[in-house]
């Protein structure tokens, strides 16, 4: 008996009821609330607010509790929203060199001007599963300080001060910041564009091109110069009120790679640069991008391009996870129009093989 | 000095209004040479005709670069009532315009002042908006081209006299080219880049 | 909370208008790409962003909107992209071809002609028909811009000396307006006929790739080929098992593990009016066997 795909909508409801259902999990087990989610799952909330391109914590916590703590499902809703909001204006450039800074560290100087900040990290930590934390206990409270009172200038900027480094390239402040959300793509692609793109990316896409890059698929020879985290004022300039108005403070996690030196018969030799930068803690992320913002500046340091991560189309049209998970995952939909042609000719083709194998001699005057 | 309260009406619903004008303007461009006429009411400033006026509540904002003809351009409350309604930027080169306005055809200037885009990217050209006397009588023009079934016949008076003799150039050019939408008060006429003259005659 | 509010038929205004300019420019220049900056919708891109930005930028309060997907009006996406407008936009909605004003599709083109007044918008997954030959959008883009498409030529010539045939069975290129190739979006080639000198508009979003393109109505649309290997049209030789029909596409139906199989109208609306009209097929109720070949 032929069964249509009748009754389709009654399937999606049903699907969408259990999927409620499955997400609530056993009813017996208390429901984590968004709080507990920016709380403790913040290191989830910071990525989904980086990839979705969205600062607001408690949207974030959201996503993940309605994608079930699918990172991309979660970041996916955030991107969808974002999409809606109307834009009053660009902010400011935040000064991460005002941060108030919680983890600071440098690979490149033993000790450096307001001094090495562990912070709350991973790093050093036995990766052993405690079972204390299972049963949940309350941990010690952290030990404090007062809050270093020098400046804390970056490590670029002290090298740069020597011109070790190259400068940081300044567009001229009239120029219009790309933004790739409003303005279609088209390449050869800018480093503004390219940053955002990686500010969005996927952080396994990521984490594998950076990867690629220090195993020699392209080698940029990286130094982490300086990963910080913490706090930065965010201000924008209102036209009508003529002076910048603080909106609020963010937290950021940025890292600055200093690689390879180049120089030229004009240019004294010097290290360059490669940047990362991220809502919320986002440590590897921040890496990552540095070293493959670095390795996407071949074609401007006159490299030649061989490797995945030095090639910018390669990279930002497939850095997407919302883009890529989307046209993945759109295999699922119904495809059998187009199987059915395949099918047809793939008949045909056999069809034709089979009679003249049959028929050799046929072969050979068709040859 | 006019301020903003004075300032001729934007749509009174901008949603369905920039609907309707929008369906207008892609039936027009689809069927070039057909008329489409533009329900959606809004102020006028002078000068400026009912279609015109639409066509910029519907399509014009910070990213429309616009450039108007001169008459336009020295009337204050052109400029005022169109930075207030669609926040378009009104530029003083037309090469680099994504719409003009033209108002009084002795000032149309020579379409190579406005831009037909690049091999590469034909649509970063200038889409010409002009107002002319009627789409409805005066010269026969009969027209061939995508969107258009054979060939059809626009009753128009248009200034200036050779606009389709200037506009031959966008056949040499395509794909680059400009794309003209005449205005008739609130009749509406598209001439995309691919629409031929066959004859004209009365 | 930022409680989220969305505008009549989801995509606020600055948006619409920016797809409409894109939209205006895809018609005035037949077959090519227009980029234009799509937007994360709330449905995953591939699954008809593309089509869905294009339609919910076009449609208005009169507007009869249709979405098929495999030709079917049931199919599971067809019915989550109709409700997404019926929410937002509060249009009224068909499975009726001819009462439609605006039909949204996926992977084919309905059976009976279109008529003037008509938008047909496609959902288009890879809009670049040289993107397989050519993965750089900075090389595809020359291409076109030189009207070079030797290529493209190379490779199905290159099919027909190993196969015999030209092997591409869906997503077959067209030449449209004697300049442009084009991808007509996964549409089997059976339905590439149906595009040349159409009476309706047809528009072709692609949401991920961010391009938008068109076909104004009466406009040529060739299918590549050449002399010695002309196009041709595939269609599984039988009647819909339904309604009878000996020129529509059909759905191969699995009917047991034995082998059996029954064909009919992949276009659901076609096949249904016809029955209506009291057309019959070999009947539903018994599958029969397929006959000995295509």
């Amino acid at each position: 008996m032929y069964v249509a795909v009748k009754g389709g909508e009654r399937a999606i409801e049903n699907a969408h009821r259990l999927l409620a259902h499955e997400r609530r999990g056993d009813r017996d087990v208390p429901e984590v609330s968004l709080a507990q989610i920016s709380e403790q799952l913040s290191l989830g909330v910071d990525r989904v607010m980086t990839e979705g391109s969205l600062y607001d914590r408690e949207l974030a916590s959201l996503a993940i509790k309605q994608a079930r703590g699918d990172m991309i499902e979660a970041i996916f809703l955030v991107r969808a929203f974002r999409a809606t909001l109307p834009r009053f204006g660009a902010t400011e450039p935040v000064d991460t060199g005002r941060m108030q800074v919680r983890r600071r560290i440098s690979s490149t100087f033993k000790d450096i001007p307001g001094g090495q900040i562990l912070g709350p990290t991973f790093d050093y930590t036995h990766r052993l599963l405690d079972p204390q934390l299972a049963e949940g206990f309350a941990p010690e409270l952290p030990a404090t300080s007062d809050a270093p009172a020098g400046a804390m200038p970056r490590v670029t900027d002290i090298l740069g001060r020597d011109g070790l480094i190259e400068s940081s390239p300044r567009p001229d402040d009239d120029a219009p910041v790309g933004d790739l959300t409003r303005e279609p793509l088209s390449f050869p692609a800018d480093r503004d564009l390219r940053l955002q793109n990686l500010a969005r990316a996927d952080e396994g896409f990521l984490l594998a091109l950076g990867y690629s890059s220090q195993r020699g698929y392209g080698r940029t020879h990286p130094f982490a110069g300086e990963i910080r985290l913490g706090e930065v004022e965010v201000e924008f300039l209102a036209e009508d009120v003529g002076f910048a108005v603080p909106l609020g403070s963010i937290t950021l996690t940025e890292c600055q790679m200093v690689n390879q030196f180049k120089g030229s018969a004009t240019e004294g030799p010097c290290f360059t640069r490669g940047y990362g930068l991220a809502f919320g803690h986002c440590e590897r992320k921040v890496m990552s991008m540095a070293l493959v913002d670095r390795s996407l500046r071949a074609r401007e340091l006159g490299e030649e391009v061989l490797a995945p991560s030095q090639d910018e189309e390669f990279v930002m049209s497939h850095s997407d996870n919302v883009q890529a998970t989307g046209f993945v995952e759109h295999l699922k939909l119904p495809h059998y129009v187009d199987f059915q042609s395949e099918l047809g000719l793939l008949r045909k083709l056999r069809q034709e093989f089979a009679e003249a194998e049959a028929s050799p001699p046929l072969r050979e005057a068709a040859e | 000095m006019t301020t903003f309260a004075e300032l001729p009406s934007g749509f009174a619903d901008k949603v369905l209004s920039a609907q309707t004008t929008f369906r207008s303007v892609m039936d027009a461009m689809a069927r070039p040479g057909s008329v489409h006429c533009i329900a959606s009411a809004s102020g006028t400033p002078p000068g400026v005709m009912r279609g015109t006026a639409a066509i910029a509540l519907t399509l014009f904002d910070h990213d429309t670069p616009l450039w108007l003809d001169p008459r336009m351009a020295q009337a204050p409350e052109v400029e005022k009532w169109l930075k207030f309604h669609t926040s378009a930027p009104i530029v003083s080169d037309s090469s680099i315009c994504s719409f003009a306005l033209i108002g009084n055809a002795a000032e149309l200037p020579a379409l190579d002042q406005f831009s037909f885009g690049s091999n590469e990217y034909p649509d970063r050209s200038t889409t010409l908006i002009l107002q002319v006397e009627s789409l409805r009588e005066g010269l026969a023009f009969e027209l061939s081209g995508p969107g258009i079934d054979g060939t059809t016949v626009l009753q128009a008076t248009i200034e200036p006299l050779d606009l389709f003799a200037r506009l031959a150039i966008n056949a040499t050019l395509f794909p680059r080219g400009i794309d003209v939408v005449l205005v008739a008060d609130d009749a509406v006429v598209a001439i995309p880049r691919t629409t031929r003259l066959v004859a004209e005659g009365d | 909370m930022n409680a989220p509010t969305y505008n009549f038929a989801y995509l606020d205004e600055q948006t619409k208008r920016m797809i409409r300019r894109a939209i205006l420019k895809a018609i005035a220049i037949p077959g090519y790409q227009v980029p234009f900056a799509s937007r994360e919708m709330p449905m995953p891109y591939g699954w008809g962003t593309g089509g869905v930005q294009v339609t919910a930028a076009i449609l208005g309060r009169d507007d009869v909107l249709k979405v098929i997907d495999q030709g079917s009006d049931d199919t599971t996406n067809a019915i989550s992209i109709r409700k997404f407008f019926a929410k937002t936009a509060g249009v009224a909605t068909t499975t009726s071809t001819t009462d439609a004003t605006v039909i949204q599709t996926r992977h084919r083109i309905p059976e009976g002609a279109l008529h003037a007044g008509q938008v047909l918008v496609y959902q288009v997954p890879i809009p670049e028909p040289l993107r397989f030959l050519e993965p750089r959008e900075t090389e595809t883009r020359r291409m076109h811009a030189l009207g070079e498409y030797g290529l493209m030529h190379v490779k199905l010539y290159e099919d027909i000396a190993r196969f015999g045939h030209i092997a591409t069975a869906y997503a077959y290129p067209v030449k449209v307006n004697a300049r442009y190739v084009m991808d007509p979006s996964p549409t089997p080639k059976f339905d590439n006929p149906k595009m040349d000198n159409c009476a309706a508009l047809q528009l072709f979003g692609a949401g991920r790739e961010k391009r938008i393109y068109a076909i104004p109505p009466h406009t040529s649309v060739v299918s590549l080929d050449f002399e010695d290997h002309p196009f041709t049209r595939y269609r599984f030789d039988a009647p819909c098992a339904l309604c009878g029909a000996g020129d529509s596409y059909l759905d191969e139906i699995v009917t047991d593990d034995k082998g059996s199989r029954m064909f009919v109208c992949s276009d659901t609306d076609y096949c249904e009016t016809r029955q209506s009209q009291g057309h019959r097929g070999s009947e539903s109720a018994a599958p029969h066997k397929e006959r000995a070949h295509g």
